[in-house]
Parts: structure tokens; C-alpha cells; sequence
């Protein structure tokens, strides 16, 4: 008789819980910012991390990695086979879906998508992760929902790449006028906002049966003072802030402890790189500087990372040792160590690099005075600071280093076209946590091989090493033998130091209480990656 | 500025002046005025508020608030004047001469100038920046920053100029001259003391104004670059400050900057007033 009250109150809790429970709500619009213009709003071609949220938003996408359990769920295709360890991978796809213009998906989208992806012309940041440069991709529809993707070499986890992937409709005029993601586009004033409306035709319901996404709109503005940013936050204007500076994360946990929150350590790192790309309109001595490896760990020696942690970052970041942040468990290289600063050994490395450092004023071989330029985005606070900071750091071995913010699209077209530049300070957004998704920016015929991309063949002996190395670990069958082989690639940047990487910042977001099923994932793109799913309390 | 001889001196003016000045030796001795240079960075003590030490605290650096302050104060009370001199320079040269000539001359300056009110200038600073060299160094950039706003700043000036002197041209003294055969060149001359309060207050509605748009070039990175301090990229520092988190007064030495441009601008207006009411 005792037991009865407990086993009433258990079975009762269910009800009681389903009668609390909060229905999301339909309608309404959301409202953010972003910093820039997203550059392309055709997803095949978006390498930038505005141009990819759009296309994150908008994109139907063969598999998803859901940024929560870091799994690959089904999305357009209700299932995958993969054969020839990643040479072939065969689809069945969803059937009855419709793109957001009321076109049928059919097999002969996912074709044609991959079509243009590997087609030279379209230029995607995507291409190389498929092998583009091996030989041909071929793409074999077997009837309206069943198609098989053959590649020039076996990809191994293959089907993570599709996540950056989405589907377009063969029979569109544009690609981003049919969508099968939660969200289409339909107005556009160039520099100021975007509107993405919901896709009347979006095939997914909430677990009520209710249709998604809850969100009637979304409005994007672009909005390049975070500052201003911050305020149309609090006045109610904005109703989300991804990725916010340390200070301002401070300021909001002091005003609002329920809006902001520190999701620890992120996947994202803050880099600086040099120029190394031969064509680059530089001074030959600067070149040398920049290809020796001496001189580049030099440079790694001489910044503080512990300072950058501590100053800019209020302590919201941790020193970087490598590309993949401690955040990555499964693929980090733990033996990796943070450089420790050591102004000595900077000099004593340039002095056995044929540098002389005299009167404070380091000169190189042929007696020219080392200075340089960084460039970094302008109206990026946390980074203006680390520039300066480096600046300091670097005066101290003798360089004169000019701190140059430039606005984004500028400095974007500096580093990807014309290659007029010495130094670049940014961060890295990294979406996917598997190493094929960094193909793009660790092999040498990379478009996002940031300090010489797109080389036709390995320009030093060490990118070669790390070509081998990324082959060997996407085609392995073995996960012991992916990890060692992904490990020596992080052992290899580390060793070169083509890259220093300096913090890896925590991710830290903020949204109002109104904002329902707040979830915000370590993952770009913390709050937005269930957007389907987020609905505005009245 | 020699219009001040004809304004009494009384003991409010007199204030002014003295503060001018002061302020200006402040800015001119700056280093021996400080401990520190405006770009040592003090890691450990970063965002600190005033001390002994630190009359004004230390920015997100660790850098002195006040070092910083009186070096930012010398770069901008020396450039921006200069590139105001600059403007008015050609706007005098420019607007006088369509003036005087009239005809075809006066309409291409008179187009001239309307097509430069009505181009987004800032797109050919961003040029001129995408042009500098990436090296450039700091004080070569601020300079080449105030002499662009100077080039630019001609045109709304040359307008004013130009129906000042259009004006002149009309009256008895000068159809005097003309009829006894005084050169033009000779008539232009002496036309430039009754043209000097137009100039005066061009000069001085301009100085605020290239101190404020160098602070917004900032933002674009055209502006003056890490670590050297200008006025205005003190101002643009204390935006996250104006973006309303503190209470106005919460931090209230941030805001010095703001207190020696308004200090300087309104003993500026003070002094010459006429100058300036024009």
C-alpha cells in the first residue's frame, strides 16, 4: 500500500508533463545580423560564412550532420550505401517532395547539382573535397529516386561532405529561386537586408505532425558596427547574436544571465598567415622571409597566446595549438603543445635563419630591415586588438609590423584574387568536425589552402607530405589508421607553421527568453542550426 | 583669425585663450607630460580606471588613457587644421576665379564642384587606400587621410566663395577699378581681405568636421592605423560606450576625448566669433 502514492505520482508525470509542455508557436519573424553581405547566394559557390548560412537556411541537403549529436541524419535521401571504400556511394531518395517553386525533386536534381558542383566554370569551394582534380565524378540516376555518385578515387566518410551540399532544382532559372531547405529567399536589398521566407513546400513536421519551419520569415540585415549591433539587441531589434565579442558576452551576462551563454570551447580558431603564393606581388626578400620555416616559427615564438587569451579574450578562449581545437575529442592531436612564448629563441632562430637583430631593428641577410604588414577585417574589435597586440610582441625581436583593417569584401579579394598581401589575421569557422571536411583547406590544389591555394602540383616537399596524408586518411578503412594519419597532417602544420594558430574562442551566443527551443550548438551555426525548429514567444 | 583684434578681450575670452593654450603645450609636450609612451601596452592592467599612476585609466591594452589622449590631440589639432587650410585654399582659388571669369570657366568649376558634392567620396578614399601600399606607416597614412579630406573638402567652400565674390564684382569700387584699367589679377587681390570672414568660417566649420570624418575612415580602415592615437579614433573607441550598457557616468573618463574637442571647438567659437557664426 505504501508503494501506491509513488507508482500513481509515476504514471501521473507523463500527463502532467504533457500538460505543461509549451506548443511551439507559428509565425512571426526573426530578426538578426550579419556582418557582411554574404557574397553568393548560390549554395555551390558559398565559401564564406555568410554566403554559407544562407545556404545553410535555405539548402535541402542530401545528409545532415545534426550539430547536436555531431551524427549524420537522412535528409532528401531516406538512406546511402557506400561501395569501394567511399569510390561510389548510391542514394534513395525521399519521394513526393517539391522545391519551394513547386518543381518535383527528382534523381535528375541530384545530378544536375553535382554536375555544376564539378563543373570548372562554377569555380565551387566544394569541388576539391570530391576529388575534382583526380578525374571525373559520375552521376547515375536509377528511375525519379534512386542515384549512385562515382568518384575518380574512394573518399572515405564520403557522405559527410554532403552536408555542405544542397540539392537545386535542374528546371530553375536561378539556383537560389528553388529551395528545399526550411527557407527561400525572396527580397534582397543589396548591403542592407535579405528576407527568407518560409518554404510553403518543405517536407518536415515537428513530432505533433505540425508543419516546419514554426518562423513565418526570417530578416538578415547586414549590420557591420557590432556595437550597433549589440544595442538593437537589447532595445528588442534583433532577436539572436551568434557568435559574440568576450566584452560584450560580459556585458550581457551582467544585464541578462538568461539571454547569454558561454558554450565553451569551440571548434573556431583565430589564424594568421603568410603569403606564400609565388605569383604574389611581393618584394623577393619578403618572399624568402615567408617560405622559410625558421622565420615563421620565429614569428610563432614571439606572439603571446596566454596574453591574446587573457587581454582580448577576457579569458572566454584558449591558446590554439593546432588546426583542430581540443573542442574536435575525436580527432585532436593531444600531443600537440601550445607554443610557449620564448623571445629568445625567436632570435636565436632568425640568427641561425642568416637575421641580424641590432639596436633594436631586426635586418635579414641582405641587410634590409624586417617589417610587414597584417591585414584583418575592419570593425572586428577582438581581432584589431590581437593585431595590435602581435605588434607589440613582434617590436620586441626587432619587426615592424602595419596594421592594416580592411573593409571585408576588400580584404576577401586580397587574399582569394590578387594575392596583394603579406599577413592575414582571421578566424576560421569550421562547420563540420571530420578532416574530410578540411580537404579544401589542408591539400595544396585547396581553394582554401589560405597561404598558397589552388597549386597545380605540391609546391614544397612538406605540402606534399600532407596531400599523402589527407589521401591516407580519407581512404582508410581502418579509424586507428584515419586517426594516425590525420594526426601527422596536424603534426606537419605544426611543425611548418604555414598557419599560426593562436586562440580557439569559446562560442558564445546570446538570445532572449521569448526565443523558443533555444538549443545552441558548440557547431556553426550555434543558435540557427535547428531553425526549422525556433519559434518567438507573443 | 585676425579678426580676434576687433573683438574685445574680456575676462571669459581670456579664459579661453588660456585654455587653448594650455592645451595646446599639453599636446605639444606630451612625452614629458607622461610615463608612458601612447602605445606601451601593460598587459596586466588592461581597462584600469584612473590612478596616480594612470590619471585616466588604461584602455583594453593596458595602454594609457592619457598619453594617449595628448598625442591623439597633437595628430588631429595639427592635421586637421591643415587640411582645412587646404580646402579653403582652393576654394578661394577655385571659386574666386569662376567668379572673376565667368562664362564657360565658371560653369565647368560650377559643375565641377556639384559633381564632387554628389560623389560618394568615400568609395575614392577606399580606392586611394586599395592603391597605399600595405606598409605604409602611420604617420605617412594619417597624413595622406587629412590631405585627401582637404582635396575633398574644396567644393562646398568654392560654392560660397563664388557668390561671395560674384557679389563683390557688382559693387561700385570694383567697377571703379575696372574702369581704370586695374588688372584682374590686381582686382582679385584686393578683393581677398572682404572675402577673409567667408574663408574664416569655412575654415573653422571645416576643422571639426575633418577630425569627425577621419574618426569614420577609421572604421574603413582608412583612417589613422594601430598604435598611433588620433581624436578620432578615441572616438570611435568609445562607441561601445555610447551603445548605452553603462550609465552615461559609470565610466566617466572615457569620455575626455569628447570633453577637449567640445572644449577646444567652443573656445574656437568663443574667440572668433564671428568667424564661426558666419
Amino acid at each position: 500500500m505504501k508503494q501506491r502514492p509513488a507508482i500513481l505520482l509515476f504514471l501521473l508525470a507523463p500527463i502532467a508533463i504533457a500538460a505543461t509542455a509549451e506548443s511551439p508557436r507559428s509565425g512571426g519573424q526573426l530578426t538578426f545580423a550579419l556582418q557582411a553581405e554574404p557574397k553568393t547566394l548560390d549554395g555551390l559557390k558559398a565559401g564564406d560564412e555568410n554566403s554559407s548560412l544562407i545556404r545553410y537556411l535555405t539548402g535541402g541537403m542530401l545528409i545532415r550532420l545534426n550539430r547536436h549529436t555531431q551524427q549524420l541524419e537522412p535528409e532528401l535521401a531516406i538512406s546511402w550505401k557506400t561501395a569501394g571504400a567511399g569510390k561510389s556511394i548510391a542514394f534513395r531518395l525521399r519521394e513526393g517532395l517539391s522545391f519551394s517553386n513547386g518543381t518535383p525533386f527528382r534523381a535528375s536534381d541530384v545530378c544536375y547539382t553535382f554536375g555544376r558542383l564539378m563543373d570548372p566554370s562554377v569555380d565551387s569551394p566544394f569541388a576539391d573535397n570530391f576529388a575534382a582534380g583526380k578525374g571525373k565524378t559520375t552521376c547515375q540516376a536509377d528511375g525519379n529516386y534512386g542515384v549512385t555518385l562515382t568518384f575518380p578515387i574512394a573518399i572515405n566518410a564520403v557522405e559527410r561532405l554532403f552536408d555542405d551540399i544542397p540539392i537545386q532544382s535542374a528546371s530553375a532559372a536561378k539556383p537560389e529561386s528553388a529551395a528545399m531547405g526550411p527557407f527561400v529567399v525572396t527580397e534582397q536589398q543589396a548591403g542592407v537586408y535579405l528576407i527568407l521566407s518560409r518554404n510553403p513546400n518543405y517536407w518536415k513536421r515537428d513530432e505533433r505532425g505540425a508543419k516546419l519551419p514554426y518562423l513565418d520569415s526570417l530578416r538578415i540585415e547586414v549590420q557591420r558596427n557590432r556595437d550597433l549591433e549589440l544595442m538593437r539587441f537589447r532595445k528588442g531589434e534583433l532577436h539572436l547574436v551568434n557568435n559574440l565579442d568576450p566584452e560584450s558576452f560580459d556585458r550581457v551576462k551582467s544585464e541578462m544571465p538568461d539571454a547569454a551563454r558561454d558554450l565553451g570551447v569551440s571548434i573556431d580558431a583565430e589564424q594568421l598567415w603568410f603569403n606564400q603564393v609565388p605569383s604574389a606581388p611581393l618584394p623577393a626578400n619578403k618572399k624568402a622571409w615567408f617560405a622559410s620555416r625558421e622565420f615563421r616559427q620565429a614569428i610563432s615564438l614571439a606572439i603571446s597566446r596566454e596574453d591574446i587569451v587573457r587581454v582580448v579574450y577576457r579569458g572566454h578562449a584558449s591558446p590554439a595549438s593546432g588546426i583542430i581545437s581540443p573542442a574536435n575529442k575525436l580527432w585532436w592531436n593531444s600531443s600537440l603543445k601550445v607554443p610557449a612564448t620564448d623571445t629568445a629563441q625567436a632570435l636565436e632562430k632568425l640568427r641561425r635563419d642568416g637575421f641580424t637583430f641590432k639596436d633594436g631593428v631586426l635586418k635579414d641577410r641582405t641587410g634590409e630591415p624586417v617589417e610587414f604588414s597584417i591585414i584583418t577585417n575592419s570593425g572586428n574589435k577582438s581581432r584589431e586588438r590581437i593585431a595590435a597586440l602581435i605588434q607589440q610582441d613582434l617590436k620586441a625581436i626587432g619587426i615592424r609590423v602595419t596594421v592594416v583593417p580592411l573593409d571585408f569584401p576588400s580584404l576577401i579579394s586580397r587574399i582569394t584574387e590578387n594575392f596583394n598581401y603579406e599577413l592575414c589575421l582571421l578566424g576560421v569557422v569550421i562547420s563540420d568536425t571530420d578532416p574530410n571536411g578540411l580537404g579544401s583547406v589542408i591539400e595544396s590544389s585547396g581553394a582554401g589552402h589560405a597561404w598558397n591555394p589552388n597549386q597545380k602540383a605540391p609546391a614544397t616537399d612538406w605540402e606534399a607530405e600532407l596531400d599523402k596524408a589527407m589521401v591516407a586518411q580519407a581512404s582508410a578503412a581502418d579509424m586507428a589508421k584515419r586517426k594516425a594519419a590525420f594526426d601527422r597532417v596536424q603534426q606537419i602544420i605544426a611543425d611548418q607553421a604555414p598557419i599560426l594558430y593562436l586562440a580557439n574562442r569559446h562560442s558564445l551566443v546570446a538570445a532572449p527568453a521569448r526565443l523558443g527551443n533555444f538549443d545552441p550548438s558548440i557547431l556553426w551555426p550555434q543558435i540557427l542550426w535547428n531553425a526549422d525548429h525556433l519559434y518567438l514567444r507573443p | 583669425m585676425g579678426a580676434a583684434g576687433a573683438n574685445p578681450v574680456t575676462p571669459f575670452r581670456a579664459v579661453c585663450a588660456v585654455v587653448l593654450v594650455l592645451l595646446a603645450l599639453a599636446a605639444l609636450f606630451a612625452g614629458s607630460l607622461t610615463r608612458h609612451s601612447y602605445d606601451e601596452q601593460m598587459r596586466v592592467i588592461p581597462d584600469a580606471p584612473p590612478s596616480k599612476d594612470f590619471p585616466l585609466g588604461t584602455d583594453e591594452l593596458g595602454r594609457d588613457r592619457l598619453a594617449r589622449l595628448l598625442y591623439g590631440a597633437r595628430v588631429s589639432f595639427a592635421l586637421a587644421p591643415v587640411a582645412a587650410l587646404l580646402s579653403v585654399a582652393l576654394a578661394a582659388l577655385l571659386g574666386g576665379w569662376a567668379a572673376f571669369q565667368g562664362g564657360w570657366c565658371e560653369r565647368l568649376i560650377t559643375g565641377t564642384s556639384n559633381l564632387t558634392l554628389s560623389l560618394p567620396w568615400l568609395f575614392l578614399l577606399m580606392g586611394v587606400r586599395a592603391a597605399l601600399p600595405l606598409n605604409t606607416s602611420p604617420a605617412a597614412s594619417v597624413s595622406i587621410t587629412f590631405a585627401l579630406l582637404g582635396v575633398l573638402g574644396w567644393a562646398g567652400p568654392a560654392q560660397v566663395v563664388r557668390s561671395g565674390v560674384a557679389s563683390l564684382l557688382a559693387s561700385d569700387f570694383v567697377r571703379g577699378a575696372r574702369s581704370r584699367g586695374v588688372s584682374k589679377p590686381r582686382i582679385l587681390l584686393d578683393l581677398l581681405p572682404n572675402l577673409r570672414p567667408a574663408l574664416s568660417a569655412q575654415f573653422w566649420t571645416s576643422v571639426p568636421l575633418f577630425i569627425l570624418a577621419e574618426a569614420n575612415l577609421g572604421m574603413l580602415g582608412l583612417g589613422v592605423s594601430e598604435p598611433l592615437p588620433s581624436l578620432g579614433n578615441l572616438l570611435h573607441g568609445l562607441e561601445s560606450q555610447v551603445a548605452g550598457w553603462d550609465h552615461p557616468f559609470a565610466r566617466y573618463w572615457l569620455f575626455a576625448p569628447v570633453l577637449v574637442l567640445t572644449l577646444v571647438l567652443s573656445c574656437l567659437r568663443i574667440l572668433f566669433p564671428s568667424e564661426v557664426h558666419q
